[in-house]
C-alpha cells in the first residue's frame, strides 16, 4: 500500500476533519481553562492581596492562598490526566479507525 | 540581612535555576574542609551512572540512537526523564530558599514554573511527536524550505542552551565549592568532563538514565524531608504553619502574598514567558522524540507534570520545616549564631541545613551528592540538545541538504558535543563573579518568543510560510533579548545602573516580544506571494493528515 494512497483517502473521508474538530476543540478548551486559571490567580494577587491572606477559621493561623496555591497546582496535575485519559481512549480509538479505513 | 531580605527582592532576581546563587558567591565553603560523606555519595552516583554510561554506549550505533535514544523510551521513563531534566538544583533549594525567607511567595513562584506543562500537552506534544524526527527544527521546518528555517531554528535553540547553561554551570561550581569543598575551577571541569563523557560515548539513552536516576534520588530525599517535618507536627498543617509564624522574623505576613507580584504587566509578562516558554525549550522539546508514538508522548507529559508538581510541593513544606528548625538553632545554622548576618552558606541553603537537621551527616551527605547530580542530568540534557542543533539541524540538513550517511551525523554530534562542553567550562569560568541571575528568564524568554512562535503557526496555521516563520521568529528572538538587555534585570542589577533607570521597566519582555513575534509571523506570511509560499499553503493538508493521525511518523528503529 502506497503511502500516499493512504494520505488521499484520510483527506477524503469525512470522519476526519469531524475527528480533528472534536479532539482540537477539547485540548483548546482545556488550554484556555489552564490559562484563566493561572492568570485568574496571578491577577488576584496583583490586585486583591487582603483576601488571599484572609484566616481560613477564624483563629488559625493558615490563610485562604495556601489552599487556593496548592489547589492550582494540583488543578494542573489533575488537568494533564483528564486530558491524556480521554486522548489516549476515545480519540486514539477515532485515528486508528480513520487509519484502518484508510488502509484497507 | 533578615531571614526576609529575599522578598524584596524583584521578580527576575529571584527565578531559578542557576541564577539564584549569584548571591551565595562570596560566602565561601560551608564547613572548612572536604566533605567526605557527600564525596563518597557523589562517587557512588558517579559509578553507577559511568556504569549506565557503558551500557548506554554499546546501544548507541546510529544517529537516531545517539539524538532520541532510538526512540525506545517508554512514556513513564520520559515522564521522570522529562523531570530529572527541569528539575534544577536551584528550583530545589532556590524555591525552598525563597519559602524559608519570605513563605507564601516562593509557592507563588513554583506555579509558575508548573503551568507551561499541560500547555505543552493539550497543544503541542501530540503534534511534535507525529512530525518530528530528531529536533524541534523537523518539525517547524516540515513542510518549509529546510535552509533558513533550520537556520533559524538552530539559532533559537542555541541561544536558549547557551543562556541556560552559562547559568547551569556558574551555579554548578558556586554550589560544589560550597557543599564538597571543591575548587571552583576544579568543580567546572568535573561538571564538563562527566557531562561529556555521559553524551559523548552513551548519547541519550546515557542522559536519559542519568535523568531518570537523578529524578528518582531528587524526589525521595525531598520526600523523607517533607515527610520528616510532617511527622514532626502529627501531619496537621495548621501546627507547622503556627510554628513557623510564632519563629518567623515576618510572622504573619509569611502565610500571605508579598512583594513578588506587586506590578501586573511584569505579573503578567512572566506568567506568559513560564507557560508559553517551557513549549519552546530545545532540550525539553527533543524529549518527546525518544518515545514510540504520540500516546506514549502525552503519557510522557502527565507524568512530568507529575513529578514536578509533586516535588513543588514538597519544597513547600520543606521551607516552611527549614523555619521550623533553623531559626530556633541560629547557633548552629546562622553566620556566628547571628540571624541578622544570614544562613551560613547564604540564602539558598535553608534545604541543605534542614537535610542535616532531619537526617543527620549521612543524609547531608545524600542531599549534597544529589544536588550535584542534578545539575550534572540537568546540563548533560542542555549539551545534547545543543548539539543536535549544530550536527542535525546546521550540519546534516542546512550544510549537507540531507545528503549525509548516519555515521558522519553521528561523528559530527560527538564533535560538536566535545567542544560544546569545552564552551560550558569556559564561560562557567569566565562568568563565576558576574550576575547571571537574569540568564535563565532570558532563555525562557526567547524559548517562548522565537521559537514557541514559530512551532505553533508552521503546525496549526496553513497560511504560515517560510519567510513568515523566520521574519517573525527572528523579531521575537531580537526583541527578547534587546528588551531584556534594557531590563532592571541586566540594567542595573549587571551593568550597575541607578535603579529605577532602566529603560524597558518590566521584569520579562515576553508580552511585547511573543505578541510582536505572532504578530510578524502573520504579517509577512499573507504578504508573501510568492510561488514557495504557495507550494507550502498546499502542502499543508499532508502536513495536517500527519501531525493528526501519525500516518508516516518516523518509527522507533531499534534492531
Amino acid at each position: 500500500m502506497n503511502q500516499g494512497d493512504v494520505v488521499a483517502r484520510v483527506a477524503a473521508n469525512p470522519k476526519f476533519p469531524q475527528f480533528v474538530s472534536a479532539r482540537n476543540g477539547y485540548s483548546n478548551i482545556m488550554a484556555a481553562l489552564m490559562v484563566a486559571v493561572y492568570f485568574g490567580y496571578i491577577l488576584l494577587i496583583a490586585f486583591n492581596k487582603p483576601f488571599l491572606a484572609t484566616k481560613l477559621t477564624a483563629g488559625g493561623t493558615l490563610s485562604i492562598g495556601i489552599p487556593l496555591g496548592l489547589g492550582v497546582l494540583l488543578f494542573t496535575i489533575v488537568l494533564t490526566w483528564i486530558y491524556v485519559r480521554r486522548a489516549n481512549t476515545e480519540f486514539d480509538a477515532a485515528r486508528n479507525e480513520i487509519v484502518k479505513d484508510a488502509s484497507r | 540581612m533578615s531571614p526576609g531580605r529575599r522578598g524584596a527582592l524583584g521578580l527576575t532576581a529571584c527565578l531559578p535555576a542557576g541564577g539564584a546563587w549569584a548571591a551565595a558567591a562570596d560566602v565561601g565553603v560551608l564547613g572548612s574542609q572536604m566533605n567526605w560523606t557527600a564525596i563518597v555519595m557523589f562517587g557512588i552516583f558517579v559509578g553507577i551512572t559511568l556504569w549506565v554510561t557503558k551500557w548506554a554506549a554499546r546501544r548507541t550505533r546510529s544517529a537516531a540512537d545517539f539524538y532520541v535514544a532510538g526512540g525506545g523510551i517508554s512514556g513513564f521513563q520520559n515522564g521522570l526523564a522529562i523531570a530529572g531534566d527541569f528539575m534544577s538544583a536551584a528550583s530545589f533549594l532556590g524555591i525552598s530558599g525563597l519559602v524559608f525567607a519570605s513563605g507564601f511567595d516562593g509557592l507563588i513562584f513554583s506555579i509558575g514554573w508548573l503551568v507551561g506543562w499541560p500547555v505543552l500537552t493539550f497543544l503541542m506534544a501530540e503534534r511534535l511527536r507525529n512530525l518530528g524526527k530528531f529536533t524541534f527544527a523537523d518539525v517547524a521546518g516540515y513542510r518549509f524550505d529546510p535552509g533558513p528555517i533550520g537556520t533559524f531554528a538552530a539559532a533559537g535553540a542555541l541561544v536558549v542552551v547557551a543562556f541556560y547553561l552559562i547559568a547551569q554551570m556558574v551555579g554548578a561550581g558556586q554550589l560544589i565549592r560550597l557543599l564538597f569543598g571543591l575548587d571552583y575551577v576544579v568543580a567546572e571541569l568535573l561538571v564538563g568532563g562527566m557531562m561529556m563523557t555521559y553524551v559523548i560515548f552513551g548519547g541519550m539513552t546515557a542522559t536519559t538514565w542519568v535523568q531518570i536516576i537523578k529524578a528518582v534520588m531528587l524526589l525521595a530525599g525531598a520526600t523523607f524531608m517533607a515527610g520528616a517535618v510532617l511527622w514532626q507536627y502529627g501531619f496537621d498543617v495548621e501546627k507547622l504553619a503556627a510554628r513557623a509564624v510564632e519563629v518567623h522574623a515576618q510572622g504573619d505576613r509569611i502565610l500571605a502574598p508579598g512583594t513578588l507580584i506587586s506590578d501586573p504587566v511584569s505579573a503578567v509578562s512572566v506568567g506568559l514567558a513560564l507557560m508559553f516558554g517551557t513549549a519552546g525549550l530545545p532540550h525539553i522539546l527533543m524529549r518527546f522524540f525518544t518515545v514510540p508514538n504520540a500516546s506514549e508522548a502525552r503519557k510522557s507529559v502527565a507524568w512530568a507534570t507529575t513529578w514536578i508538581g509533586y516535588f513543588y510541593i514538597l519544597t513547600f513544606i520543606i521551607g516552611f520545616g527549614a523555619i521550623t528548625y533553623l531559626i530556633p538553632n541560629p547557633a548552629d545554622y546562622f553566620v556566628n549564631g547571628e540571624i541578622a548576618e544570614g544562613l551560613k552558606g547564604g540564602s539558598n541553603m535553608p534545604a541543605v541545613h534542614l537535610a542535616g537537621a532531619v537526617g543527620g551527616d549521612i543524609f547531608l551527605g545524600f542531599i549534597s551528592a544529589v544536588a550535584f547530580a542534578t545539575i550534572l542530568a540537568v546540563v548533560a540534557g542542555l549539551t545534547l540538545s545543543g548539539a543536535s542543533a549544530v550536527s542535525h539541524d546546521l550540519y546534516a540538513t542546512v550544510w549537507c541538504k540531507g545528503n549525509i550517511d548516519q555515521a558522519t551525523e553521528l561523528r559530527v554530534s560527538k564533535i560538536t558535543t566535545g567542544i560544546l562542553g569545552i564552551f560550558a567550562v569556559a564561560v562557567g569560568i569566565v562568568f563565576e563573579t558576574q550576575n547571571v541571575a537574569f540568564m535563565v528568564m532570558l532563555a525562557f524568554a526567547v524559548a517562548c518568543s522565537a521559537n514557541f512562535p514559530v512551532l505553533f503557526m508552521a503546525v496549526l496555521w496553513k497560511d504560515c510560510t517560510t519567510r513568515g516563520a523566520v521574519a517573525g521568529g527572528s523579531v521575537g528572538l531580537a526583541l527578547s533579548v534587546a528588551l531584556t538587555v534594557l531590563s532592571p534585570a541586566v540594567w542595573e542589577a549587571s551593568f550597575g545602573n541607578p535603579a529605577g533607570s532602566a529603560p524597558f521597566p518590566y521584569a520579562s519582555p515576553a508580552l511585547f516580544s511573543m505578541t510582536a513575534a505572532f504578530f510578524v509571523i502573520w504579517l509577512v506570511s499573507v504578504l508573501d506571494r510568492s510561488e514557495q509560499a504557495a507550494r507550502e499553503r498546499a502542502a499543508f493538508p499532508a502536513q495536517l493528515i500527519r501531525s493528526e493521525t501519525g500516518i508516516g511518523a518516523a518509527r522507533a528503529s531499534r534492531r
